[in-house]
């Protein structure tokens, strides 16, 4: 069965009241407002690439990140930008965006346009920044864990107070190199928070039928790793967690997990035929739980922005969105000559 | 102006479907995000989602419809302002080809926006020109090391000159090496920097990886490379491709090293040579040295090396001893062959513990009155073909030697690549010595037969040679 009220029985740590009612640490104006403008950015990108996908200008795999936009959003709030490393597998435009990488780069980089992020030799999921510190991009399920640890160990040999985010689904959870990361990373007190997007599918197989134990945050008990469940829909209950989890590994605790319980609306890739879900438990999640519904509802009930205000930050995201996807339909592919750079330096 | 929603594709391979359903009317308001209809295609059944903000002005092709080609207009959106009934219907029918399909269509205009299919001739691969080997002065005294040795003192010299340079591995650091390579160094770099890890090798690489990402140049043994066949998913997807697929963005400066190829009496699992496998891979740096001073001058330039670094040592060799030049810094250059013995009648290519059966071959060749060439590789990617070749222009014949399997190997790629650039030089075909084409077996005897030996070498070469 699949796990459809996951989301709603997630652990508020802090309780404080917000106006609106409900048990979860408060954001400020700019905060929420922030929240909202990151998590729209990337769920109007998506939808555009999504569009682009269906006018044959994006190819090959095209993995959306629609509806879990808090959890990078919250995650990237609670962490220090450009000094954090971030890693993830192939669910990444959303993390880039927040991350601050260009989004033109990244839409070039999604139509195979030279002046995407890899040059247009990486694609949809292998994109990368040194200067913000975003690793990937990553296609191998589970590879990024392994190698976001090996960030976190650079940190610690460095005796730098930098963290590593590594990011992975309830699919990788089950991978074997996830349980070595965890071991050397306990092992060695690496300064690493495993994020665990848990979007409840695996492709196309739910948690409960691919998962012996589905409380994927208890992964790391047997290594002594602490890990909690977050209500991965709402960005104030994510960025809450997300600093806690942070503040333990920058300190020199070691690893901690944080299971984010999210959904993606879209199917796993462009090509998925959803099947193996009802249509009312998207419909549910999408009308009751969207991330950036809540926040919304929140600012304007708290009077941190009216409707129009509101709009004109939908305008500017819409601008940022189109322009990446004009430049991205409009930059030539790049030369026959990038065909043998890059391989060896 | 009206927005043309168009028929989308939804998979990589799609090219049209039935529009089995609206799920909206003309008229409708809709928002991004929006179900508008379904469509069918021979995998599965998808919805249609809205991604702009607008009205439902005009439905184009009727629910139910067949073969709706990708990229045709659908129904198109109209703004507030907008008068449905002035919505023009679309240019292209359903069932017409695209403008761009059309012959003698203008071509920019097609091109400006969807990527080119046309065919362009591939630029010519880039040639690989090593550097020589540095001059060694006369007056250098030569130390007798063994390879083990060598090992050591190299990674000692850098791990001294770099403080980004560490080793981990299986029992590195407190057992001092499963074969006393890394003896010492635990002693004198502590165990910060040589670092003792579980057995764990896809974890362990992938973790070396992630922190060459990040800056810094790990040396990864594997107890063995039969161990290391449980990384290699980090070593091919993650370190090889990375410099690749981020555009030239991030490096993974990393050297993976260890014994290669059969030990003694070790069975299968354990005796198993991956030259050929990693040899294979571009983005990848392959080193298989024979004697102690390449081993030396070699590794220094591996870790040295930007690009990942594959070093195929092996365990049998780990003991044998050569002269090693008594400088500050003997560095040697990776992708350049090393002439062991010049001669013209016959050029045999060899590499790591190969060399071992083409030096005594060659031994009793030569004293039987063949004057052999034998060229050790010493790097096998990038691979010096260019110094075989000239041998093989000069002397007519060539035989390989190698311990690894003989499909796909390296005697097969030199053999492919004479053919190439050689064919009309080549006097005799090219012949190779290979580990026989079986697991490795236990017992002594199969062991023995599974294995290249002189004989095997001496035939090759009086075979090509016509002296048989």
């Amino acid at each position: 069965m699949a796990r459809k009220a996951a989301a709603a029985k997630s652990p508020a740590k802090k309780e404080t009241t917000s106006k609106s009612g409900s048990n979860a640490p408060e954001f400020s104006k700019d905060e929420e407002l922030e929240a909202f403008r990151e998590m729209l950015l990337v769920r109007r990108f998506e939808e555009k690439a999504g569009q682009l996908y269906g006018m044959g200008l994006i190819g090959g795999f095209c993995h959306l990140y629609i509806g879990q936009e808090a959890v990078v959003t919250g995650i990237t709030m609670a962490s220090r930008k450009g000094e954090d490393a971030q890693i993830t597998g192939y669910r990444d435009h959303g993390h880039m965006l927040v991350m601050g990488l260009d989004p033109k780069g990244v839409m070039a980089e999604l139509t195979g346009r030279q002046g995407g992020l890899s040059k247009g030799k990486g694609g949809s999921m292998h994109m990368f920044s040194n200067e913000h510190r975003f690793y990937g991009g990553n296609g191998i399920v589970g590879a990024q864990v392994s190698l976001g640890t090996g960030l976190a160990f650079a940190a610690k040999y460095r005796g730098e107070d930098t963290v590593s985010l590594t990011y992975f689904g309830d699919g990788a959870a089950n991978q074997g190199q996830v349980y070595e990361s965890f071991n050397m990373a306990k092992l060695w007190s690496l300064p690493v928070v495993y994020v665990i997007e848990n979007n409840q599918y695996a492709m196309g197989t739910s948690v409960a039928r691919s998962a012996a134990t589905t409380d994927l945050s208890q992964r790391g008990r047997s290594f002594d790793i602490p890990g909690e469940q977050v209500d991965g829909m709402d960005v104030r209950q994510v960025r809450d967690a997300a600093e806690r989890a942070i503040e333990h590994a920058r300190s020199g605790k070691g690893p901690y997990i944080l299971e984010m319980l999210t959904y993606r609306y879209r199917g796993h890739s462009m090509s998925d035929p959803a099947k193996y879900r009802s249509k009312d438990e998207v419909t549910s999640m999408r009308s009751e739980r969207d991330p950036i519904e809540q926040v919304r509802k929140r600012i304007l009930e708290n009077d941190y922005a009216s409707e129009d205000d509101l709009k004109e930050i939908e305008k500017e995201v819409r601008a940022i969105v189109t322009e990446a996807a004009d430049f991205a339909t409009n930059d030539p592919e790049p030369e026959a000559s990038e065909l043998y750079t890059d391989i060896l330096q | 102006m009206p927005t043309d929603i168009l028929m989308p594709a939804l998979s990589p391979t799609m090219e049209e479907g039935t529009l089995s359903k609206w799920l909206v009317k003309e008229g409708d308001k809709v928002g991004p995000g929006d179900v508008l209809a379904e469509i069918e295609t021979d995998k599965a059944t998808m919805e249609v989602e809205a991604v702009d903000e607008g009205t439902i002005g005009k439905i184009f092709v009727a629910e139910g419809t067949e073969g709706v080609k990708v990229n045709t207009p659908i129904a198109a959106l109209i703004g507030e302002d907008e008068d449905p009934a002035e919505v023009p219907e679309p240019e292209i029918g359903p069932d017409e080809p695209k403008e761009s399909e059309k012959p003698g269509a203008d071509e920019e205009v097609a091109a400006k926006s969807q990527p080119t299919t046309k065919s362009v001739d591939a630029p010519a691969a880039p040639q690989f020109k090593p550097a020589d080997d540095p001059d060694i002065p006369d007056d250098v005294e030569m130390v007798t090391t063994t390879v083990r040795e060598a090992l050591r003192d190299a990674m000692a010299e850098e791990m001294r000159a770099d403080g980004d340079v560490f080793v981990m591995g299986e029992e590195v650091a407190e057992y001092q090496g499963a074969y006393k390579v890394t003896q010492g160094l635990l002693q004198e770099f502590g165990a910060e920097r040589v670092i003792d890890t579980p057995i764990t090798e896809h974890g362990f690489a992938g973790l070396g990886v992630g922190a060459a990402f990040a800056g810094l140049k790990p040396i990864v043994e594997f107890m063995t490379w039969n161990f290391g066949m449980q990384a290699i998913d980090q070593i091919i997807n993650s370190a090889a491709k990375q410099l690749y697929m981020s555009g030239g963005q991030v490096k993974a400066p990393i050297v993976f090293r260890g014994p290669n190829g059969a030990a003694a009496r070790v069975g299968a699992q354990h005796s198993q040579d991956y030259s050929a496998w990693y040899s294979h891979v571009p983005g990848l740096i392959v080193i298989a040295p024979y004697t102690a001073a390449d081993a030396k001058g070699l590794l220094k330039a591996a870790i040295r090396n930007p690009n990942p670094v594959i070093f195929l040592e092996n365990e049998i060799l780990y003991g044998s001893s050569g002269d090693v030049p008594k400088m500050d810094d003997f560095v040697l250059p990776i992708g350049k062959a090393r002439v062991a013995r010049k001669g013209k009648d016959v050029t045999i290519v060899s590499y790591s513990i190969g060399m071992r059966y083409a030096t005594q071959a060659t031994e009793k060749l030569v004293a039987a009155g063949v004057d052999v060439e034998l060229i050790d590789l010493r790097t096998l990617r990038p691979m010096d073909i260019d110094t075989v070749v000239e041998s093989v222009k000069k002397t007519g014949r060539c035989v390989t030697v190698e311990e690894g399997w003989p499909q796909g190997s390296i005697g097969s790629e030199i053999s492919a690549r004479l053919m190439e650039k050689a064919f009309d030089y080549l006097d005799a075909p090219v012949t190779r010595v290979t580990g026989k084409d079986v697991p490795m077996p236990y017992a002594a005897n199969l062991e023995k037969l599974a294995l290249p030996n002189v004989d095997e070498v001496i035939a090759a070469v009086n075979a090509v040679t016509y002296r048989s």
